[in-house]
């Protein structure tokens, strides 16, 4: 099982944290391109699983997943946007997504007065307890693709 | 839920504390403006920014989704009362078409051991309160405005703060690609 990269988008589409860990195919745009690519299927993908569902959308749009990886996609109430792509076999990547949000992103950003909520964050603390996380998660374990 | 570490734990915190902290707050507000109105405006909009922050505290905390109607929102207001302050407000006086109610409350953390002199008649002494219902709403999509009918600080028997919801606010869509 393997993680490859995470984004975090705030309510207006703001790219504000982007790593990765195993990634071997690279766009061949700038990480600003490719956020505002992403965001854009996002948001894609998000109005179009509510409109054409045939029963009440009540979760909406949960993840995808191509021959090669899967994006998981986890959106807070107040917009906040967690998308996180690992390989086809990882499991409960959603909890892991909702762990990122109550116990890094609340802990680190929300209650850093110094962080601005809808800039890019910089904080050195909280980069490394993404990957602190991350790399505890089982789903972690990296191994030859 | 169980969390790993007891260390992100909520803190719980003696709200004597706490309404210390605020009486300094509004004491020394009242200092620097002089004025009761500007005192008050300046408490809403130090609520407003702390109300942003404080939603996404709840909603990590109670795992909870969107509203479907404004009942719901008024039980998660309650909630949320809950958590951060620890009373339970009543939910009452609903209005006929539903986008208004009364929350209700005898204790209020944040004026005991207050009185206010008589200058200061005008002033709201809870307004962070309705900075922070304000600003939490906004950020669930939900333009509100609310209000205080009864305080216990200007002689009424109980608390009571009025809610209204205005309108939902629109998701914003992607800028284009110019």
């Amino acid at each position: 099982m393997t993680i490859h990269n995470l984004y975090i988008f705030s309510k207006n589409g703001t790219l504000l944290y982007y790593a990765e860990w195993n990634r071997l195919n690279k766009s061949g745009i700038t990480k600003e391109e490719e956020a505002k690519l992403m965001y854009g299927m996002l948001f894609s993908i998000k109005s179009f699983v509510n409109k054409i569902s045939p029963l009440d959308p009540k979760e909406g749009f949960l993840y995808y997943k191509t021959s090669k990886y899967t994006l998981h996609y986890f959106e807070t109430p107040s917009g906040l946007k967690f998308v996180l792509n690992t390989d086809n076999a990882s499991q409960n990547a959603r909890e892991l997504l909702q762990q990122l949000y109550r116990d890094v992103y609340l802990e680190y950003v929300v209650k850093n007065p110094l962080c601005q909520l809808n800039e890019p964050i910089q904080s050195e603390l909280f980069k490394l307890k993404v990957d602190e996380l991350f790399k505890k998660s089982p789903l972690f374990l990296s191994r030859a693709i | 839920m169980s969390r790993a570490s007891t260390k992100l734990d909520s803190k719980k915190v003696n709200s004597e504390l706490f309404t210390l902290t605020y009486g300094a707050l509004v004491a020394q507000l009242l200092k620097d403006y002089e004025n009761v109105e500007d005192v008050n405006k300046q408490l809403e909009r130090m609520g407003y920014n702390m109300g942003i922050r404080l939603i996404e505290d709840f909603l990590a905390r109670t795992g909870s989704g969107r509203c479907y109607d404004f009942r719901d929102t008024a039980e998660k207001i309650q909630t949320g009362f809950k958590i951060f302050l620890g009373i339970t407000p009543t939910i009452t006086n609903w209005s006929a078409a539903g986008d208004e109610f009364s929350l209700c409350f005898e204790a209020n953390p944040l004026t005991e051991f207050v009185e206010l002199p008589d200058h200061c008649l005008n002033l709201k002494y809870c307004n962070i309160l309705i900075g922070i219902l304000r600003g939490a709403c906004e950020m669930v999509q939900m333009e509100i405005a609310c209000w205080f009918v009864q305080d216990q600080l200007k002689n009424d028997s109980t608390n009571e703060l009025r809610v209204k919801f205005i309108k939902r606010l629109e998701d914003a869509i992607p800028a284009g690609e110019d």
